[in-house]
């Protein structure tokens, strides 16, 4: 496969900024990690990368950089990147969702502004995959796509100055969790019993850019015990390989 | 052990910074103003990147359980030692149940206190910088107790410097960002032709800027984000993220502030003036 044009920009004293076509789309999202495995593979000590969409932050973490050499040095390793293509290992990740009116405050709401029933919003969130674009603006979040238009909804004309960890939200195109507690204008739907974000683990986000993830509703009681599960350590999210 | 009898307005371990761990969400953290962090522990012969704490204009009293060395850098805030006055970049003996207070803020906004070694709390992903949830506050409070190693018999080789106040200068110097091209003519005119100042809104996350500028409507996808990166808001607001700033955001980049200009506006108060240049 051909890789997609990309265009480079200076981003301060140590980082550049790597764009690809302004376009959500998983064939530019794999383009961007076949990039970042060819990378990673030459070794270069100092840099940390983080994918958004469709643009690669790169910042060198132990120096000022020249912008027209690591431009070079990024250049040639894209050259190289269809030669050296691994496959990676992603996973699909199954969440549960308790959408209890008790955690989606907003879920009735939601629906009659959508033009559908509580059950076929929680049918039609559940039944899609939905592919992780990125992670960031709180430790863990993660940026999801592949949502279906008919669950596109405009965020809270207020946001709450206090969203619940484990939320589970609709805003426009999106739908995601908050990793934490956080103020935020999204509409609330359910709530998520698993930790996004865990930092006394060795990998304390197990989900990865490019993996997907799936909801699956839950009661209220099987909510307790996975969040019990997940307070004592045993509780681990259902996962299958997407690429074997 | 060092004891925070009072911790004042905010109060914080800091060291360098939290790096290699944006790819999940996790910003950088660390001081605000890296260069007084690093002349601070210079003087202790202290490896640059040894936590200290961050005293945030009104400071705190703090009482020492062991002997060690400290050294105060950064915004000048009247500070005493068993209630006799010290000063900012000389190395000062401690010793055991010495209690340090401040006082009255005079010049810049943050201080540092380093200590002989560093302070030794616990490293969460590779750095002891607080930052909330990665560790479990993002703050010290009152009666809280931060370990450090004895220290008793040092020989300060450097026992005071002369120091350039970096952050007596109002200009913050400016790189193009990554949606700087989005700028019109007059809003570079506006940018660039006038000071500013900064916003209430100001805190480790980000500093905003008071004054409007004309606004936009250009969307964009979320992108990577750094600190010391101005974003603009639709309604022309400019924000200027700093070190527990988020790694993404989705509002236009415009410009880039040096690293040495973070340093400078971490030291900048409510209603300070700033002028913008470009590099």
């Amino acid at each position: 496969m051909k890789s997609y044009p990309i265009s480079i920009k200076p981003f301060g004293e140590r980082a550049v900024l790597i764009e690809w076509p302004e376009k959500v789309s998983e064939s530019i999202l794999a383009d961007i990690l076949d990039f970042m495995d060819a990378f990673k593979a030459l070794k270069i000590p100092g840099w940390e990368m983080s994918v958004a969409y469709n643009s690669l932050t790169m910042v060198y973490n132990q120096d000022h950089i020249d912008f027209e050499e690591t431009k070079n040095m990024i250049l040639e390793c894209q050259e190289k990147q269809a030669k050296s293509k691994k496959e990676r290992v992603q996973h699909l990740w199954t969440l549960p969702v308790c959408y209890d009116l008790e955690f989606g405050m907003d879920i009735e709401e939601a629906s009659k502004t959508l033009g559908l029933s509580v059950e076929e919003l929680i049918k039609q969130h559940t039944s899609h995959q939905y592919v992780v674009y990125g992670i960031g603006f709180l430790p863990g979040f993660m940026y999801l796509g592949g949502l279906p238009s008919s669950l596109e909804i405009p965020r809270r004309a207020e946001p709450r100055l206090k969203v619940q960890k484990g939320s589970v939200g609709l805003a426009s195109k999106q739908t995601g969790i908050y990793p934490q507690d956080s103020p935020g204008g999204w509409n609330i739907i359910g709530n998520c019993p698993v930790d996004l974000f865990n930092p006394s683990k060795e990998n304390p986000c197990f989900v990865k850019v490019g993996d997907k993830i799936q909801f699956e509703s839950i009661s209220k009681a099987e909510y307790k015990l996975h969040k019990i599960e997940g307070e004592v350590g045993i509780y681990e999210p259902e996962k299958v390989v997407l690429n074997a | 052990m060092l004891k925070v009898l009072k911790a004042g307005l905010y109060l914080s371990i800091q060291d360098l910074g939290r790096f290699g761990h944006r790819d999940i969400g996790v910003p950088i953290a660390g001081a605000m103003d890296v260069e007084s962090v690093k002349k601070a522990n210079l003087l202790l012969e202290n490896d640059e990147n040894d936590a200290v704490l961050e005293i945030t204009m009104t400071g705190p009293t703090l009482q020492f359980y062991t002997d060690t060395y400290i050294s105060l850098s950064g915004a000048h805030i009247v500070a005493t030692l068993n209630n006799e006055p010290i000063d900012n970049y000389t190395v000062i003996k401690i010793g055991k149940g010495d209690i340090l207070s401040y006082g009255r803020l005079e010049k810049g906004f943050r201080g540092y206190l380093a200590i002989k070694g560093g302070f030794q709390s616990k490293k969460v992903l590779d750095s002891r910088s607080q930052f909330y949830p990665v560790t479990q506050s993002p703050r010290l409070k009152d009666g809280d107790e931060v370990p450090y190693e004895e220290t008793s018999d040092y020989e300060p080789k450097i026992s005071e410097v002369k120091i350039d106040e970096h952050f007596e200068n109002t200009s913050l110097k400016v790189y193009k960002g990554p949606e700087f091209s989005l700028l019109s003519d007059s809003q570079l005119m506006e940018i660039f032709a006038k000071p500013y100042s900064v916003s209430k809104e100001n805190n480790r996350m980000a500093y905003q800027i008071s004054e409007l500028i004309a606004g936009h409507s250009h969307s964009m996808l979320t992108s990577g984000t750094l600190p010391g990166t101005i974003q603009l808001t639709p309604a022309g607001r400019m924000i200027i993220l700093m070190k527990d700033g988020q790694t993404t955001g989705g509002y236009p980049r415009i410009l880039q502030l040096s690293e040495e200009s973070i340093a400078v506006l971490a030291q900048k108060k409510y209603g300070d003036e700033l002028v913008f240049k470009l590099v």
